[in-house]
């Protein structure tokens, strides 16, 4: 039997420090906020998933799948901004999540709640955290590129699409693996916080790759722990850890 | 001397918007190959289909296996500013080599030793511009294609550039195309000529095909100032 607390501080470990890594790459695209609205997208499914008992990792995917489809569809048909296009799609998920989420259950939903965190979110994170880990590294230095100069990155043989298209599945998982964690509404504040921490201190690329991605998975599971030890909500408190650490990282931040 | 670069029938339409219609041209080898032509004449999206980023019709036919550098015109110190990225990490996307990167970075006249670890925002624009080219040098390309790389530059950034264009184009055999609004840079530095406007206006040695007329043509009545300096 893997003890449950420890089980708690595996999973935000492995979620936290790829959702680090991911914001990395988001914060310098300036789609800071392209997580948040992912985040909400996943109430619908989740809202059923706790109407139906199943597996909250799976509505939540299900769900964040069929709106990124949807958002997807519209920036085909309309001309408006991407911002607008994801904000009407974000807002109309959040409104039918409530039309079905069970009240008693609508903490759970927004702010998570890690106890319930079984063997099989153990295995589904570990496994998504060494793929991702890996094609990550590998990738990185291409996606960084990527986001000074799409031209030069062509010029470089790199797909804008294939890598973008990576990076948003990447994205959908992560969050659909938050919602556990700390809930629809913060899963922006995961990936984009240690992102910006690690932003501020960093000198170089592997500074920064190496920084986001533990304080990204150290930072949640600390998160976790204190939780525990004040017996109060996970998620705010990750959050809040991560916020403390940003304002510390201003004063040491990179001229 | 070998075509490097063959253009037939060139077009390329974006969102139903004819940028460029019928233009057709040859390259050849260890030529310096000025495009001219106003604002929205095409040149860079003419740059862009050259190097296959853009769909197009017509036959662009680049000599077999050539390798093409590309110093896009946007590319700013300001794309930079905001990644912990250093000189060194940038040329590390391309290659691991850092003896070979530090050749390249003294050549183009900078201190390797001094600007490894910088990140390129803190370089000024000469500088800026100089570890660029030698980023697009080190793959070893045969081509240069170049989108307005004197914009940023003051004068002696700009007569750095252009001599140490010819030099490498001596060392290394390369063909240059370059895309400019500086007529200077035409006059004294160009072996041809491109005129565009959306399509094919006339192309040349420069010095017996741009006549008053042509230019006023190419660029109506701001023109005048033109004829006058060189006239």
């Amino acid at each position: 039997m893997v003890d449950p607390f420890l089980l708690q501080l595996l999973v935000g470990f492995f979620v936290g420090s790829i959702a680090g890594l991911l914001g990395s790459l988001m914060i310098i695209k300036r789609m800071a906020l392209v997580s948040g609205p992912l985040g909400h997208l996943a109430l619908p499914g989740v809202a059923l998933a706790l109407l139906y008992n199943f597996n909250l990792f799976l509505g939540a995917l299900i769900s964040i799948t069929i709106g990124s489809i949807f958002i997807w569809l519209l920036r085909l048909r309309s001309k408006l901004y991407l911002e607008v296009l994801v904000g009407i799609i974000f807002a109309s998920f959040v409104a039918l999540g409530f039309l079905f989420l069970p009240i008693e259950h609508a903490e759970e939903a927004l702010i998570g709640n890690i106890l319930k965190i079984n063997k099989i979110d153990l295995l589904v994170s570990f496994i998504i955290w060494v793929v991702s880990l890996i094609l990550l590294k590998r990738l990185y230095s291409k996606l960084i590129l990527l986001s000074i100069s799409e031209e030069l990155a062509k010029t470089e043989n790199i797909e804008p699409k294939k890598y973008y298209f990576f990076y948003l599945v990447l994205i959908a998982l992560i969050c659909a693996l938050s919602v556990k964690i700390i809930g629809i509404l913060l899963t922006a504040a995961l990936t984009i916080l240690p992102a910006a921490f690690a932003n501020n201190l960093s000198r170089n690329l592997s500074q920064y790759f190496y920084l986001s991605f533990f304080v990204g998975g150290l930072g949640t599971s600390f998160g976790i722990f204190v939780s525990r030890v004040f017996n109060l909500p996970a998620g705010p408190l990750i959050i809040l850890s991560f916020a403390f650490l940003f304002v510390i990282s201003l004063i040491f931040q990179r001229k | 001397m070998e075509k490097v670069l063959e253009v037939k029938n060139l077009q390329v339409r974006i969102k139903k918007e004819t940028i460029i219609e019928n233009l057709s041209f040859e390259v050849k080898e260890r030529e310096i190959f000025c495009i001219l032509g106003p604002n929205g004449a095409g040149k860079t999206t003419l740059f862009k289909a050259l190097l296959g980023l853009i769909p197009f019709s017509g036959t662009i036919k680049w000599k077999e296996g050539i390798k093409i550098g590309y110093l896009p015109e946007r590319l700013s110190r300001r794309s930079f500013a905001n990644i912990p990225i250093t000189i060194k990490d940038f040329f590390f996307i391309k290659t691991k080599d850092l003896k070979k990167i530090k050749e390249y970075l003294e050549e183009v006249g900078l201190d390797s030793s001094k600007i490894l670890d910088k990140n390129p925002s803190q370089l000024s624009a000469g500088q800026f511009q100089r570890f660029l080219i030698s980023w697009v040098l080190i793959s070893e390309p045969q081509v240069l294609l170049l989108d307005e790389p004197t914009t940023n530059v003051d004068i002696s950034g700009e007569n750095f550039l252009l001599n140490f264009l010819s030099k490498q184009r001596e060392k290394r055999n390369l063909t240059i195309l370059l895309i400019t609004h500086d007529l200077d840079i035409v006059y004294g530095f160009a072996t041809k000529v491109l005129c565009i406007y959306k399509k094919l206006l006339c192309s040349g040695i420069p010095r017996e095909i741009l006549t008053p007329q042509l230019l006023e043509k190419l660029y109506g009545a701001k023109l005048k100032f033109y004829i006058h300096k060189h006239g």
